[in-house]
């Protein structure tokens, strides 16, 4: 199973984490501080796994943000690097390229999505339609019915 | 402001958020946040009450605040509140608030349980869901009482809904993780199994993750998941790349599901059904075939979901460990994937292959990749693959290839990345030891390693060299000359002059004869090297130097003036002037006989797991290690008939190189600086019977046998150092139960030693109080502390007063006299008082005068001895106690600390000879009380049983009180 999914940016800034396995706050403070310092140093094309404590760590970057996962010894580490690809995928699909500002600014959906695709370390659903059908239709559950905001401008990829 | 969020827009929480990230200084920050969680407290606490937007927007900004790294304190019971609103948007916040920081607060959990069981129940899927997801997100142990009962239920109903069903089995998967005992197996466990039949394809996904948990713990229960697992991955591998729909990921089928599978079914053997089993290996069969094929895609993505299938699918056929032909094509896949463009494949390629390596059938195969694995050694940019390819030259090692494994290894370690250098060290260590054809390439191997790697030739490696020449004596020779040589270079490390020190101690006579390595060339060699070397090489040196006065009488005399100079009679160091004032008395007073005697060769030591092996499974974990060890020292049993490394019982008194098993250190509170004192004064036979190594794991253990002498105080070489003004040790320093001498305490100021005898009720103690310091010591006061009671029952204890000032380094002793009146419990307590610096210390020690010290030894025979055990059958007379082995359980050591402790040991006595009997009487002036006891090791479950019998009901409480303490 995962143990925990960190994103941060090329600037050490964490954006999200989920934690699957209990830690105490200092512990995981500790491991952020450790794995953001570790995955930074590394050159681009290098491997994207490495052994760390007895954990296997998975990580890719996509344009500013670094996505790394740390699963067991048992664990598929390919498979698991397309676990973040879909991620990746889902939040580009729900924000409209994604880009590292709505990570900030909706973190809160970020987390949404997440749950939706993994839970409990594994993965729940593997279909973009059904994950974003569940996302999409809490976001129609809304009783204050708004109106959409504009899309968000793209600037992963500038 | 850059961005505006979407859906359900907190405009308040944005403005928040941009404030934050316009902040120029980390100080802007906190003090902007601290702003903001001022006014979200009055909000919370304000008259007015908020609506449920407000909250909201608060516990999210909150979290917010949360997630940037600051400590949260409030907001936890909005955010409880918000669990309860009808609104999505509303209870989704609380629900993410919650699971990002859970309480244990067990007030809330309450609450929070009742929201989520009103969830749960609503029968509205979204909200059953949200539940769902916060209960798997927390998964505490009160979540898993309340509701590991209900979710099964959820999850096997027939009117659950697709997406709740999938939320269901893996939030039960996490509640099963962390609380196993509360989830029951019962009638749903099956219908989970079918759910692997299931229409909808993420359903499946859900659950496989679930079952293959639950199979690896109660595999007959989930034994039918096996033919369904592989029915469905057939459907998955034979199905065209577009059947599947969205479940296809860049034309591959279903990996994640795929991959799933093939997970579950390495819980198990293969398939005994034939046609189960032929239909799975048609999957694995048409995976490794897909692997031929030409991609799909160019894109990335395809070609990792496809080869994460593939190298499942080999973990798989790795795992059953039975098809040759799928093994060696698995070998050649990876083989391929050895030389491919991706770093990730190479790096993977050269991870799955390790595991190859140890199948019988695939282990020839591997080998063939040899060049390959070399040149990636060389060749690869990035540490962690050439970290892989180190691994697989180990794993692939045999002995028709050591020595150029070996040789590449050695050569790579001169370049290696600073971050694995040990480890490689330890690995080309062990293959030198297990491969080794003639022991002189491991001597050179070894001897190459220190030199190009010494510092990172940790201990056990060097410790690991000596044990193997001092136990095959074809080598001896040869180590000696070797190192006579290496150590002619101007500078080699300090791990050589310690290998060299003690090879040329033990075997320098070996080379003597030849003019160019005379014993006076040995010495000026060594001692060349000295002042450069650190203080434990020197006294490992300081040693060799004895030895040598044994080996070589010639010698003797330049050794005694080395020994006698000031540098080494008067040098700083304690240990250093120690051995220096030691060795040159032995040499002077001690006849030949007695020298030789005293300084003969070590003994060969008992065969056992190399110490090595356990360095590196403690620093790779234990299972990776473990099973390749396993597998391969089966396979070359029969190749190699030297000293393979062979488990053995670890035995205290032989255990300089072990790490396995530390000797019964004793745990006592006096921090020993030299760790040797303690040696000097140890007169129990356990110490004294045995060689000298039994003493120590350092090096400062010696191949000299050392005799007792008087606590020796050496000036505090540096200015005073922190201390602790006042120090308590108050209670019993255990092994003193079992010993009448040694160091009792020591601080970085004061240390205090105690050699005591006792005859029948009587008993003398000398004190001796050492200043390590440079400094007087004032007004130094040494009083006995007994209660009332105490002092009633042992007479005494009679002190001379002690002069008041303590010169720096000196030493002064103090004489106890003790009459045992009647059996007490307590000891007295020693407390010293004294002035330091201007600073007044406090110190106080209980001095270990306890009740068996009276104890006269008894021999009896077996009749007698059970006649009275059955005469003090008195429920009053026994006492008993049973507890769990705290130290190794030997034999020898058992029975030296049953001697110690003062009664007589009765060999064959008991009809078990597993059990220690002993018998003595314990003397006081008023009394004697025959004791007896019986002591029963129980090996498998690590504990023994303790009986006594004695005529006095306190006494065999006291005397169990205090043996029981010292196993």
């Amino acid at each position: 199973m995962m143990q925990f999914m960190l994103l941060f940016s090329r600037q050490g800034k964490l954006r999200l984490q989920k934690w699957y396995v209990p830690l105490s706050d200092k512990e995981k403070k500790k491991i952020t501080r450790e794995l953001v310092q570790t995955v930074l140093a590394r050159k681009p094309k290098m491997c994207s796994f490495l052994e760390w404590r007895d954990l296997k760590i998975v990580y890719k970057r996509y344009a500013s943000l670094y996505f790394c996962c740390a699963i067991e010894d048992q664990d598929n580490e390919l498979i698991t690097l397309e676990i973040i690809h879909r991620y990746v995928e889902l939040l580009d699909k729900y924000f409209g390229s994604v880009c590292e500002l709505d990570i900030i600014f909706n973190f809160e959906k970020a987390y949404f999505i997440l749950d939706e695709f993994l839970l409990g370390g594994e993965v729940q659903e593997t279909s973009k339609k059904n994950v974003l059908k569940a996302i999409e239709q809490a976001d129609l559950l809304q009783e204050d019915s708004k109106p959409r905001s504009a899309r968000l401008q793209n600037c992963m990829k500038s | 402001m850059p961005a505006v969020s979407k859906g359900d827009g907190m405009r308040g929480l944005a403005v928040f958020i941009s404030d934050i990230r316009n902040c120029k200084s980390k100080e802007a920050e906190i003090k902007r946040i601290n702003k903001e969680l001022a006014n979200i407290r009055s909000k919370f606490k304000g008259d007015k009450a908020l609506d449920g937007y407000s909250k909201k927007k608060y516990v999210c900004k909150l979290l917010f605040i949360f997630l940037l790294g600051h400590d949260i304190d409030f907001g936890h019971m909005e955010a409880v509140n918000l669990l309860s609103s009808n609104r999505y948007t509303e209870k989704q916040i609380g629900y993410l608030f919650i699971s990002v920081l859970v309480n244990s607060n067990s007030e809330l959990i309450r609450l929070i349980n009742n929201a989520i069981k009103n969830d749960l129940a609503s029968r509205n899927p979204t909200f059953m869901g949200l539940a769902l997801h916060c209960i798997a997100n927390v998964g505490s142990r009160e979540m898993a009482e309340a509701f590991a009962g209900e979710i099964p239920r959820i999850l096997v109903a027939g009117d659950t809904m697709d997406s709740v069903k999938q939320s269901a089995a893996l939030c039960l998967l996490r509640l099963y993780r962390t609380s196993p005992d509360l989830v029951p197996m019962g009638d749903w466990t099956s219908r989970v199994v079918h759910l692997l039949n299931d229409q909808h394809l993420g359903v499946v996904t859900a659950a496989t993750s679930l079952i293959t948990t639950l199979a690896q713990k109660n595999p007959e229960e989930f034994k039918t998941s096996v033919s369904l697992a592989v029915s469905r991955l057939s459907r998955i591998v034979t199905s065209a790349s577009t059947d599947l729909q969205d479940y296809t990921y860049y034309f591959v089928p279903a990996p994640w599901l795929s991959v799933k599978l093939l997970r579950l079914l390495q819980c198990y053997p293969p398939p005994e059904d034939p046609a189960v089993r032929g239909r799975l290996t048609e999957c694995l069969e048409a995976i490794l075939n897909k692997a031929q094929e030409p991609p799909k895609s160019k894109k990335v993505q395809h070609s990792n979901a496809k080869n994460a299938v593939l190298f499942e699918a080999i973990s798989l056929v790795i795992h059953h460990d039975s098809e040759p032909n799928l093994l060696v094509r698995a070998c050649n896949q990876l083989g391929q994937f050895l030389q491919h463009r991706e770093t990730n494949l190479r790096y993977l390629a050269l991870e799955s292959m390790c595991t190859l390596a140890s199948s019988e059938f695939s282990h020839e195969a591997v080998k063939a990749h040899i060049e390959t694995v070399i040149n990636a050694l060389k060749t690869e940019r990035d540490v962690s693959v050439r970290q892989r390819a180190v691994d697989l030259l180990y794993a692939m090692c045999d002995r028709s290839n050591a020595q150029q494994i070996v040789a590449e290894m050695l050569s790579y370690l001169e370049t290696a990345d600073y971050s694995i250098r040990e480890e490689i060290v330890l690995k080309v260590a062990i293959l030198a030891e297990k491969y080794a054809v003639d022991y002189t390439w491991y001597v050179d191997t070894i001897l190459n390693l220190i030199r190009i790697a010494g510092d990172y030739v940790s201990e056990e490696v060097w410790y690991r060299v000596i044990q193997i020449v001092i136990n095959r004596d074809d080598v001896q020779g040869y180590a000696a000359k070797t190192v006579f040589e290496a150590l002619q270079a101007s500078a080699c490390h300090e791990n050589l002059v310690k290998v060299g020190g003690y090879i040329l101690g033990e075997f320098g006579n070996l080379i003597a004869g030849d003019p160019r390595s005379s014993p006076l060339t040995q010495f000026h060699l060594l001692h060349s090297k000295f002042h450069l070397c650190s203080v434990p090489t020197r006294a490992l040196l300081l040693s060799t130097y004895i030895k040598f006065v044994n080996l070589f009488p010639e010698v003797k005399g330049t050794i005694q003036d080395v020994l006698r100079s000031d540098s080494q009679l008067k040098n700083a160091d304690v240990e250093l002037q120690q051995r220096a004032v030691e060795y040159l008395r032995l040499s002077t007073v001690a006849s030949t006989d007695i020298l030789a005697t005293v300084l003969e060769e070590m003994p060969p030591f008992p065969e056992r797991e190399s110490s090595i092996l356990a360095k590196l499974k403690k620093k790779k974990g234990p299972s990776t290690v473990t099973d390749l060890e396993e597998a391969k020292r089966e396979r070359s049993a029969d190749v190699n008939g030297g000293p393979e490394p062979a488990p053995s019982t670890p035995s205290p008194s032989a255990d300089l190189l072990g790490l396995g098993a530390a000797p019964p250190v004793p745990a006592g509170p006096p921090p020993s600086s030299g760790g040797l004192l303690v040696d000097v004064f140890s007169d129990s036979p356990s110490a004294s019977a045995s060689c000298p190594r039994g003493a120590s794991l350092s090096p400062e253990c010696v191949p000299a046998r050392r005799q007792p002498v008087s606590i020796p105080v050496a000036p505090h070489p540096a200015g005073p150092a922190p201390w602790t003004p006042l120090t308590h040790t108050l209670f019993l320093v255990p092994r003193f139960v079992c010993k009448n001498n040694g160091v009792l305490f020591e601080n970085q100021l004061l240390q205090i030693g105690l050699k005591s005898e006792f005859r029948q009720n009587l008993g003398r103690m000398f004190i001796f109080y050492g200043n390590k310091t440079s400094t007087q010591f004032l007004n130094f006061t040494p009083t006995l502390i007994c209660s009332d009671d105490l002092q009633a029952n042992i007479l005494g204890p009679v002190t001379k007063p002690v002069d008041p000032a303590v010169d720096g380094g000196a030493q002064v002793q103090q004489a106890v006299n003790i009459e045992c009146v009647s059996d007490f419990t307590e000891a007295p307590v020693l407390n010293i008082q004294f002035r330091y610096g201007g600073t007044f210390q406090n110190v106080s020690v209980k001095l270990p005068i306890t009740l068996n010290k009276f104890f006269q030894p008894t021999e009896m025979a077996s009749q007698d001895f059970f006649q009275r055990w059955k005469q003090l059958s008195n429920p009053q007379q026994e006492v008993q106690s049973i507890f769990k082995a705290k130290h190794p359980m030997d034999t020898e050591v058992t029975k030296a600390k049953i001697i110690g402790f003062g009664s007589a040991l009765l060999e064959e006595v008991d009809p078990n000879p597993a059990n220690f009997v002993g018998a003595g009487i314990i003397h006081t002036r008023t009394a004697q009380i025959g004791c007896l006891l019986r002591l029963e090791p129980n090996l498998q479950a690590q504990m023994y049983r303790l009986t006594l019998r004695t005529s006095r009901e306190t006494v065999s409480q006291r005397l169990c009180e205090l043996l029981s303490e010292q196993f």
